[in-house]
Formats: C-alpha cells, sequence, structure tokens
C-alpha cells in the first residue's frame, strides 16, 4: 500500500483541483500542501475507520479544525468508499452533503438541517481554534469510558494565533490527553499575507512544548516522517503529542503556493492546466 | 392546579443558582453521562457538591470559557451530557462563537448555565451582571432557552433539560430570592404556567423577578385585576398561553431583569406584533448597562422591584 501513495495523494489532489474548479469558490493552498497527510491516514492503513458504518464507536476520529480544508477531507473520504466519487463535483452547491466547510449534525427527533450529514466527518470546522477543543472533549470522553481509539485533530499555523487553540492545548495536556495527537500544517500562508508578517507565531515548537505537549517537526511531503508520527506517538500515552507537519502550499501545482492561493479556487483553464501539470508529478 | 406555595408570603429564600447545585447533583446520580464543566467558578456556580461527588465527572477547564464551550461539544459528540457553567456574561457572553458553531449549529447535547445575571447581581457592578444572554441565546437555531423563577423550579428545570436532547441554556441568578413555587407544582419545558389569573392586565414575566409580580398583582387587589404568567422558557415561546391570556386582558405587560430588547420583551412583542397587536409595555433594562449597588437599591432604581411593576401596571391600564 505504501507504495501506491504518491499515486493516491496525486489523485487526491486532482480531485481538489477538480472540485474547486467546479465549485468556483474555495480554499486551494491548504488541501493540496496536506494531501499527503491525508492520503496515509486513509489510504496507508492507518486511521481505524469504517466507510461502511462511518460512527462505528471504535473507530479513530479525525478532527479537522481547520473546516476550510473540507474538499481533500472530502475527497479522501469519497476515495476511501465513504459516499459515492461523483458527489465530490457538488461541493459547496445548494442541497449538497459538500458544505464550503466540514459540518457535523446531530440529528435527536425533529431538528434538521438545510442538507444531510456528509458520513465520515467528524466536527464542524471553519471558525479556527473550535476544532482544537472539540478534539480535547472527544479525547477526555475516551479516557473517561477507556476506550482504545484515537484522536486525530488536524489543524493549521494560522489557527495558532486564535487564543482559544492555547486554552484547548493547556486542557489537553492537564487531562494527560495521550489519545490525542494535533497535527499542525506549518505552510506559512494565512489568507491576508504570510504568517510572518500578519502575526509572527514562531518559535511554534519551543511554545508547544513549553506548554507540555511532545513536539515533532516532520515534512509533510515524505511518507516516512508522515507514517513515523503515530509510533512515536505510542510511546507516551500520557501526554498529548503535536507534531508541526512542514509543507508547502498549493502543493503539486507551481502556481498555486503563494499565499493568495489561501482562499481562492482555480478558473476551469487554470484547472486543466493543474491537472496536466499534476499528472507530471 | 396551583403552582405556588400555600402561602407566598412565607417562603424559603434560595438563589436559584442553589437549585441548579442541588438539581445537576440529584440527575448526576440517575444519569452517569452527565458531566460538569467548570471555568474557575466552581463556589459561585454552585457545583462544589457535584466536584466532591463526581469527581470523574468534573471537568475544571480554568478561566477559559471559548475552550469550555468547544471540550462541552467533543463529549457531547460522544454521547455524554455536559453542563458548562460559567457567569452569563462569560458564558455565553465570551464563547457566543463557539456556542454557535460547536454546540447549536452541530445540534449537541451541551446545556450552557448563565450564572449571576440581571442587575440582581448588585455589588460587582455592570460588568459582572449579565443583560444580555438571553438575547444572546434566543437568536440561535436549535437554541432552548429557559429562566426559572425559583430555585424549585430550577431544579425541575435541571431535570427536563437533561431528559430533553439537544442544545439549551438554563439562566440563573446569585441572590437568595423566594421559593414560591411548590413542590408539586409540574414543570414542563415550553408550556407557560399560569399563576395568578386576572381579567384587567397580563403580566408575562421570567426569573426571579416574577415573585415581584406576584407581591405587585396582590397589592392591586380590588383596584386591578392582574393576570400573572411565568414564561419560563422563552425559546419555544408558548404562544398559546400567551395569546389566549392577551387576547382577554388586552393588555401586556413584560418583566425580566435583562435587556428588553431582544430578550423576553422582544420575542412577546414579535409574537403580539404579528398575531395579536395590541396594547404593551417592556419593562426591564432599556438599553442601559447597570452599575454596582446592593441588589434591592438596583432593582428599584430601574423599576424592577414590586413598586415599580405597580407603577408600569397602573401607566399601561
Amino acid at each position: 500500500m505504501r507504495g501506491d501513495l504518491p499515486k493516491i495523494a496525486r489523485e487526491v489532489r486532482k480531485n481538489v483541483v477538480r472540485m474547486l474548479a467546479l465549485a468556483e469558490s474555495g480554499h486551494t493552498a491548504g488541501p493540496l500542501g496536506s494531501a499527503d497527510l491525508f492520503a496515509y491516514l486513509y489510504f496507508g492503513g492507518e486511521l481505524n475507520v469504517r466507510p461502511n458504518d462511518p460512527y462505528w464507536e471504535g473507530r479513530d476520529r479525525l478532527v479537522l479544525s481547520c473546516g476550510h480544508y473540507a474538499p481533500v477531507l472530502y475527497t479522501s473520504l469519497a476515495m476511501a468508499g465513504f459516499f459515492p466519487l461523483e458527489e465530490l463535483s457538488t461541493l459547496r452547491k445548494l442541497g449538497s452533503r459538500l458544505q464550503g466547510h466540514v459540518v457535523r449534525h446531530v440529528v435527536y427527533e425533529k431538528r434538521k438541517l438545510a442538507h444531510d450529514q456528509l458520513p465520515g466527518v467528524e466536527n464542524t470546522g471553519g471558525p479556527l481554534g473550535q476544532g482544537v477543543s472539540v478534539a480535547v472533549g472527544m479525547a477526555i470522553a475516551a479516557k473517561m469510558k477507556k476506550q482504545k481509539h484515537r484522536i486525530i485533530c488536524v489543524g493549521s499555523d494560522g489557527e495558532l494565533e486564535e487564543g482559544q487553540t492555547w486554552e484547548a492545548y493547556m486542557t489537553a495536556v492537564k487531562y494527560k490527553l495521550g489519545n490525542l495527537i494535533f497535527i499542525i500544517d506549518r505552510n506559512e500562508i494565512q489568507i491576508s499575507g504570510n504568517i510572518t508578517d500578519v502575526m509572527p507565531i514562531e518559535p511554534v515548537e519551543r511554545k508547544l512544548a513549553a506548554f507540555g505537549m511532545r513536539t515533532k517537526e516532520i515534512d509533510g511531503h515524505d511518507f516516512d516522517e508522515i507514517a513515523g508520527i503515530f509510533p512515536w506517538a505510542r510511546m507516551f500515552p500520557d501526554q498529548p503529542k503535536a507534531v508541526i507537519m512542514k509543507t508547502t502550499p498549493g502543493k503539486g501545482v507551481k502556481g498555486f503556493g503563494g499565499f493568495e492561493w489561501h482562499g481562492r479556487a482555480p478558473t476551469k483553464e487554470q484547472a486543466l492546466d493543474a491537472l496536466i501539470e499534476l499528472d507530471k508529478t | 392546579m396551583s403552582y405556588l406555595v400555600e402561602d407566598i408570603f412565607k417562603t424559603e429564600m434560595k438563589a436559584t443558582r442553589e437549585g441548579f447545585g442541588e438539581g445537576i447533583v440529584e440527575v448526576a446520580r440517575r444519569d452517569e453521562k452527565v458531566v460538569v464543566l467548570c471555568a474557575d467558578l466552581e463556589e459561585s456556580m454552585r457545583v462544589v457538591e457535584f466536584a466532591k461527588t463526581f469527581p470523574g465527572r468534573f471537568i475544571e477547564v480554568g478561566v477559559a470559557e471559548q475552550n469550555m464551550a468547544g471540550v462541552a461539544a467533543g463529549l457531547a459528540l460522544e454521547g455524554l451530557t455536559p453542563f458548562i457553567t460559567s457567569f452569563a456574561v462569560f458564558s455565553p457572553g465570551r464563547n457566543w462563537d463557539q456556542i454557535r458553531v460547536s454546540i447549536a449549529y452541530t445540534h449537541t447535547n451541551v446545556t450552557i448555565v448563565g450564572g449571576h445575571t440581571g442587575i440582581a447581581v448588585g455589588e460587582d457592578g455592570a460588568t459582572h451582571q449579565g443583560l444580555e444572554d438571553i438575547a444572546l441565546m434566543r437568536v440561535l437555531p436549535h437554541m432552548t432557552v429557559v429562566v426559572p423563577c425559583d430555585a424549585e423550579q430550577t431544579k425541575k428545570a435541571v431535570h427536563a433539560l437533561t431528559q430533553m436532547k439537544g442544545p439549551a441554556y438554563l439562566r440563573v441568578a446569585r441572590p437568595r430570592t423566594a421559593v414560591f413555587t411548590s413542590r408539586a407544582a409540574s414543570f414542563e419545558i415550553g408550556k407557560a404556567q399560569l399563576l395568578r389569573a386576572g381579567k384587567d392586565v397580563s403580566v408575562v414575566g421570567c426569573g426571579p423577578i416574577l415573585y415581584q409580580a406576584m407581591l405587585a398583582a396582590e397589592e392591586l387587589k380590588g383596584e386591578i385585576d392582574v393576570e400573572v404568567i411565568n414564561m419560563h422558557t422563552i425559546k419555544p415561546l408558548d404562544e398559546e398561553v400567551l395569546i389566549r391570556s392577551a387576547g382577554k386582558t388586552g393588555r401586556v405587560l413584560t418583566i425580566e431583569d435583562h435587556q428588553t430588547t431582544g430578550g423576553l420583551g422582544g420575542a412577546v412583542a414579535e409574537v403580539l406584533g404579528e398575531k395579536l397587536p395590541i396594547k404593551m409595555l417592556r419593562l426591564g433594562m432599556k438599553d442601559v448597562f447597570g452599575e454596582s449597588g446592593r441588589a434591592d437599591e438596583l432593582l428599584k432604581k430601574y423599576g424592577l422591584d414590586k413598586e415599580g411593576i405597580i407603577k408600569s401596571i397602573r401607566k399601561l391600564v
């Protein structure tokens, strides 16, 4: 399986480009940059999930705190069999289960949303920082119930500017949430500019370590390094982990790397060029 | 049936927050899914007993209300029944976005308990007097909003909210106030209670201030026949009881220790404006912040004591 990952990641990227071009809006740089991580999680045998039983109790929880990365999660879920691939083309369209940002909606009796639940999505995300806290709550619940699954929270480096993120980290450390792994996509851009210009956040690893987390820095485009997160994480059962995953924004398409691609979708023409470029990688 | 104690002039005095503290221990004994989150206000929110009795189900997040709301949503997604507790100015005041997205939109089974509400907070002053919380919560889709009138009713509300699935807001207050509803009185979310029948004016209120309305109604006996309705659930509002009463008396006075804009007064005005436009007056805080002082002095100054309510009723009739 591991040998297929570059090919799978390329397919993830191509789907992301197609979806965004059809939607004519959305976020490009982050989803392309994190495609290798998602390919590994869903196709590298790492996440214990069941596409035909998406909310099975024993599953690993993948919380997408940077909810604007929705296209890369949706593509991964569809490719893994959670829902039909054809549905990817409905991203951001009226009535679609593929909302602009990830949505989780618990249905009790009558209260329903305008759209149905997309299977496999664990949280509502978009307003940064929220998924980090939700992941902490899930991890506390798993500990209370003595469950063995893991909670993996994918967040972004821009999210570190939100105070709530650090509130959540403190709680994770206090409650010794060894079942919780934060993966922070360090692509150094945010919507209005380079992070270092908008709000310098370094030294990130030292800050995270100072908050009490077990930290590690990896190359987010190296499958061995991505895979290495998990055996490493198991060695520290009483400590939450924070992985700083260095990535190239827009990875795979040269022109999609600048901060202006944080919140922009490619045109149909740009998408066609991008698909050709991706095929050459 | 009467919802009231035998003699409303001889009542026990107890804060609604005490009712919450007792109620939460009761429900937790029966339902092991109940968990409580606290943001450094264990004593003020009366969850000391809960923390002592159920240490494994008590989560102290420190002074971090935004995170508290998110953690609660995560716990609820895993099937637990969290109650998050803080002063209303902080929760839902400070964590409204987290409540909106992770709790209301996600439709998680979380109850937000807002304490130190109204100018009845007193000496701490305007920064700590939650006067906008009903409005903040009422505007959110999926949210149920409950404002019990005394400690006894608060306890019942805690039981009812534990049974109910979905996001809810429970408003409690700090001062010891009259326990004027009886132990035997029923309580159902969304069902307003006719505390006193009358034909000249309908006083529709929520929270401990309703006791002042009962005293006012008693004092006006012979002069003005006052109907008093306990609108303990602001959302969903019991339109049926409201319209029946308003249709009968032709005049409605709303009372609340909260901003009239967006609060109970606003909610009642919205319904009557569309369905039965009649003469009405909203009593509460009128687009002003509170200030320091004793609770009784403040309620008097802003016309929210018995005398103020009598004045407003006379103005309306």
